[in-house]
């Protein structure tokens, strides 16, 4: 039983960084807007993270500014698809080899380099509670935020009118734009809120889970929160689920080994990314294709025309 | 002195800072090539360390440039190939990874001395070196089997090649001889540098029950998350005390540097020579950080007397009788291991749980 509890908790700080930065693109895609460059800015975000909360002492700070970071990333590949019209796939591309070599840059004398871990909040009481405690009621703030935003953007995108107008602008960039919604701005704002978040995702690797810098830790975790999205058919209830069932693949490889389990170890490495792939081969063939519900303008160059 | 230059860069920076370094007076140019970040406080940084010890001791006889975070493979022949159009007159490349590139380059640079760090093949210009890391893994085991109270020890390791085989096998026969219910768990990563999945593979161990963590990866992760947990762990490569003052009973560090002084010595008078050189505790390649105050006296002496027995050559980590997993005679009573036979080592010896990845 103790074990168990082990596990989930295991899991759910692997699932963290992954909410953060599905949470963000799930968001920018359901504006229409396609960023493969989520691994970039999450990685920008673990190096400003880091580099702040070593320099200023404060994590909160850290955190902040990290977010700060993934928004201009974000802002940078909305300049480059909105305004200057450039190809959301290769732009994407471009923004994560961009953002691996400039995190790898400003984290020059850095790596190595260590800071206070981010403190668990215990819940008085609750945190007591046997099974339920351990697993719901004794986590670092990032955790619970993790959480937080997920219903606030469930709420966003469902329960408000500037919601609804996003997922108009990412259903039918040109009706949207035709009955007068400003289509670019709003792809702006998004991108940038998938920035932030995914500048949240890296700050969470770097400042909470092993509070270190090295280059590329975020070691392609941007890209299991790209299948996330799909895998969540851009709802965010489901994107928790995605994340906590990706991140959990990994834990339990893991525990599968210590638990002497005679498995090779690299089919078990395998299996987040194995689990990807058959996720998007269910919802892509036949029934499945009625849940996928993709926004219609995902990933299509908007140009006013009028 | 030196020029740090990042890989993506390389070709350019090196083109331009050599041409101009070419006019400086007839100093002996050493070029390192490393596979991680020397910040990694771990393998590489040891080697940095081991550069900066030349510099050093020999001053303005020599000039020493190192490439970081280079990558297995044809990334790496380019960085070696140009560190030898450079002018390098001697060329430390130390992952073992680099090995058939550094041996590629070496044919086409006959004038050229190469030193590979952890390899076997060499040739006219190329030495090989590595050192004996099982040597520090018996005396890390002798502490584990003495200061676990959970009788699990955790074992993070990297990729089954026998480097690491051997030192999961040294450190776990050291804790059976003075603990008989000691128990292992292996957790293969398949990396050597991912922080996140180091420490997630340390926090797994430790709700396995294991009260004690070993590693054969090069992050400090593991040691962060004993710290954080309030468990035990070891240093890999370099003292680690910093990421766990507490957590750090000792570490094995990497001392490269009397070594690489001697090596480029050897250079400087025209009296290096190709050899293979395996050093142990004997030779000071493989040293200890101070011991944790939470050893108790007799586990100390237990410790020191292992590495003075070791270093006298009065003691092999790997002396019979020892048996293979699968119950097959390894080694007969008193039999020690030939050096062929660790070099190769691809089994675990009897009462590892689990199976070796192939």
């Amino acid at each position: 039983m103790e074990l168990a509890v082990d596990i989930l908790v295991g899991m759910m700080l692997a699932a963290t960084p992954l909410l953060f930065a599905a949470l963000g693109e799930l968001v920018a895609e359901r504006a229409g807007v396609l960023n493969l460059g989520v691994e970039g800015m999450m990685v920008v975000g673990a190096v400003t993270g880091f580099i702040v909360t070593a320099e200023s002492g404060s994590h909160f700070a850290g955190i902040a500014l990290a977010a700060f970071a993934g928004t201009l990333m974000g802002l940078l590949f909305g300049l480059m698809t909105q305004i200057l019209l450039a190809n959301q796939v290769a732009t994407g591309l471009a923004l994560t080899i961009f953002g691996l070599g400039l995190s790898a840059l400003m984290g020059q004398g850095y790596s190595g380099l260590s800071v206070p871990p981010l403190e668990a909040i215990r819940l008085p009481v609750l945190s007591e509670l046997p099974v339920l405690g351990p697993l719901l009621f004794h986590h670092e703030p990032m955790f619970y935020l993790s959480i937080l935003l997920t219903a606030l953007v469930a709420w966003f995108l469902y329960a408000t009118r500037a919601g609804m107008i996003l997922r108009a602008v990412g259903e039918n960039h040109h009706a949207a734009h035709a009955i007068g919604f400003p289509v670019v701005r709003v792809r702006l704002a998004a991108v940038a809120f998938g920035g932030a978040m995914a500048g949240l995702g890296g700050a969470y690797l770097s400042v909470a889970r092993t509070p270190l810098w090295s280059e590329d830790m975020t070691a392609g975790r941007g890209w299991i929160a790209l299948a996330i999205v799909v895998f969540a058919s851009w709802r965010p209830g489901r994107a928790l689920l995605g994340a906590y069932l990706f991140g959990g693949v990994t834990i339990v490889q893991l525990h599968v080994q210590g638990a002497g389990v005679d498995i090779a170890s690299q089919y078990l490495s395998m299996l987040p990314y194995l689990a990807t792939i058959v996720v998007l081969v269910l919802i892509s063939g036949g029934r499945g294709a009625a849940v996928l519900r993709a926004p219609g303008s995902l990933g299509r160059t908007f140009y006013a025309s009028s | 002195m030196f020029k740090r230059i990042g890989a993506p860069l390389l070709a350019a920076a090196m083109a331009a800072s050599f041409a101009f370094a070419a006019t400086a007076a007839e100093k002996l140019k050493i070029g390192f090539v490393y596979c991680c970040p020397v910040g990694d406080l771990g393998w590489s940084y040891e080697h940095d360390q081991g550069r900066k010890a030349i510099e050093e001791a020999l001053g303005d006889k020599v000039e020493t440039t190192y490439v970081e975070g280079v990558a297995d493979g044809p990334d790496a022949e380019r960085v070696i190939r140009q560190l030898a159009q450079g002018g390098n007159d001697l060329i430390f490349t130390t992952s073992f990874g680099f090995m058939n590139p550094t041996v590629k380059v070496a044919k086409r640079f006959p004038d050229t001395m190469f030193e590979h760090a952890t390899g076997f093949k060499q040739a006219e210009n190329l030495a090989t070196y590595s050192a004996r890391f099982y040597e520090g893994r018996h005396v890390i085991g002798l502490i584990a089997g003495e200061m676990t109270e959970s009788n699990i020890v955790g074992y993070i390791a990297s990729f089954p090649i026998p480097e690491v085989v051997r030192g999961i096998n040294a450190a776990y026969l050291a804790a059976k001889s003075v603990n008989p219910d000691i128990q292992f768990k292996v957790v293969w990563v398949n990396t050597w540098f991912d922080p996140g999945k180091e420490a997630d593979a340390a926090k797994a161990l430790i709700d396995q029950g294991a009260d004690i963590l070993m590693q054969h990866t090069d992050s400090p992760a593991a040691m962060k998350i004993a710290e954080q947990n309030g468990i035990y762990a070891f240093g890999q490569a370099s003292d680690m005390t910093r990421f766990g003052p507490n957590a750090q009973l000792t570490a094995i560090i990497d001392d490269w540097a009397p070594y690489y002084i001697e090596r480029v010595k050897a250079a400087l008078d025209g009296a290096w020579e190709a050899k293979d050189t395996w050093g142990g505790i004997g030779s000071g390649m493989v040293a200890f950080a101070p011991y944790n105050d939470a050893m108790p006296g007799d586990v100390k002496a237990l410790a020191d007397k292992a590495r003075a027995e070791i270093a006298a050559g009065e003691r092999h980590p790997f002396t019979g009788p020892i048996r293979r997993q699968d119950g097959s005679v390894w080694l007969a009573e008193g039999e020690t291991a030939s050096d062929a036979d660790l070099l190769g080592m691809n089994f675990y010896v009897e009462g590892l749980e689990g199976s070796l990845p192939k």
